[in-house]
């Protein structure tokens, strides 16, 4: 996170506030009011592959809530999702499918690298004929979280590195 | 019937089949050439009626490979297993796709990774590999030196 502008991605909103009689005058940087706005508004595509999508499952559920940070409106198409969680093994025959499913959603748009298999192919990276050896030889990743599966916690924790990249218009 | 009597059942039947000892249920063993007739009896004699084919599988054994058959009657609510073993460099063995419809495709996923042969099958193509893969993936001794990282 050594390259994300710590002043811009940890304020809740960028931009100063003087205050004026009857209101205020807001200075601040268009691209930073919109990163702002986009980081808090992340519709994450309905796509898990394996284990770790039941992580994802129980992240997006009352448990543990991921609406709390902007995240609660799952999108069956990428038409309409700026964000694809990469759940799971992707294998040969699926990466042809990841690539279309990434090509589909509209820019601006995010991946997170979900557990070990999304990262590196992780307990599929030895003695196996079918496994992509990380999602990242088919799509660019933003994030990678570890774990076999990580827990939701730790995808939380991604989601918002992701929200903090954004604002410091790094992604 | 309990596993008792279902082997003395089976012994009843042509071609006689041997059992092993020791599993949790009745295990036959038989050729490949007395497969197929074995078969159209524990699917169709009174008593048997084994009508669900519930699991196919395939093993390497490096020497030799085996298929495994597990069966259900829905009826009379048994199970049991048989075994077939097959030679390793010509694995060959008829069909029950005809008496068991679901072999069709598990028997296909058996000739797709390990490359086990069933004749007289109806369709039997390429399953989860793509038509032009070369080789059987499942085989103990299968090198892919474009896909797999040796450890």
């Amino acid at each position: 996170m050594d390259v994300v502008p710590q002043n811009i991605a940890d304020k809740p909103f960028p931009g100063e506030v003087h205050p004026t009689a009857g209101g205020g005058i807001l200075v601040t940087k268009l691209d930073e009011v919109i990163n702002w706005a986009r980081s808090n508004s992340l519709w994450p595509l309905v796509f898990g592959t394996s284990c770790c999508a039941i992580e994802m499952m129980s992240t997006a559920a009352a448990k543990y809530d991921w609406s709390r940070f902007g995240f609660e409106v799952a999108r069956a198409t990428p038409r309409q999702a700026d964000v694809i969680i990469i759940a799971g093994t992707i294998v040969n025959k699926m990466a042809p499918v990841l690539k279309r499913l990434y090509d589909q959603m509209a820019d601006p748009k995010y991946v997170i690298a979900m557990g070990a298999c999304a990262t590196s192919g992780g307990p599929f990276f030895y003695n196996t004929y079918s496994v992509v050896k990380g999602a990242d030889h088919v799509i660019p990743v933003d994030v990678y979280v570890a774990g076999c599966p990580p827990r939701p916690e730790a995808l939380l924790h991604a989601l918002i590195a992701l929200q903090k990249k954004i604002r410091g218009g790094v992604s | 019937m309990n596993k008792e009597e279902l082997k003395l059942r089976l012994e009843e039947l042509s071609p006689p089949a041997s059992f092993e000892e020791g599993a949790e249920w009745t295990t036959a063993i038989v050729d490949p050439a007395g497969w197929e007739g074995f078969a159209r009896h524990l699917r169709s004699d009174a008593g048997l009626e084994f009508d669900y084919l519930f699991c196919v599988t395939a093993v390497d054994w490096r020497t030799y490979m085996t298929m495994v058959y597990h069966l259900t009657s829905t009826i009379h609510r048994h199970i049991m297993v048989v075994k077939v073993k097959l030679d390793r460099d010509r694995p060959e063995i008829p069909t029950v796709s005809h008496i068991w419809r679901t072999a069709e495709f598990h028997e296909r996923e058996a000739f797709d990774l390990f490359g086990v042969v069933f004749s007289e099958h109806p369709d039997l193509r390429r399953l989860f590999m793509t038509d032009e893969w070369k080789g059987w993936p499942l085989r103990k001794d299968y090198e892919d030196p474009v896909n797999m990282i040796k450890l």
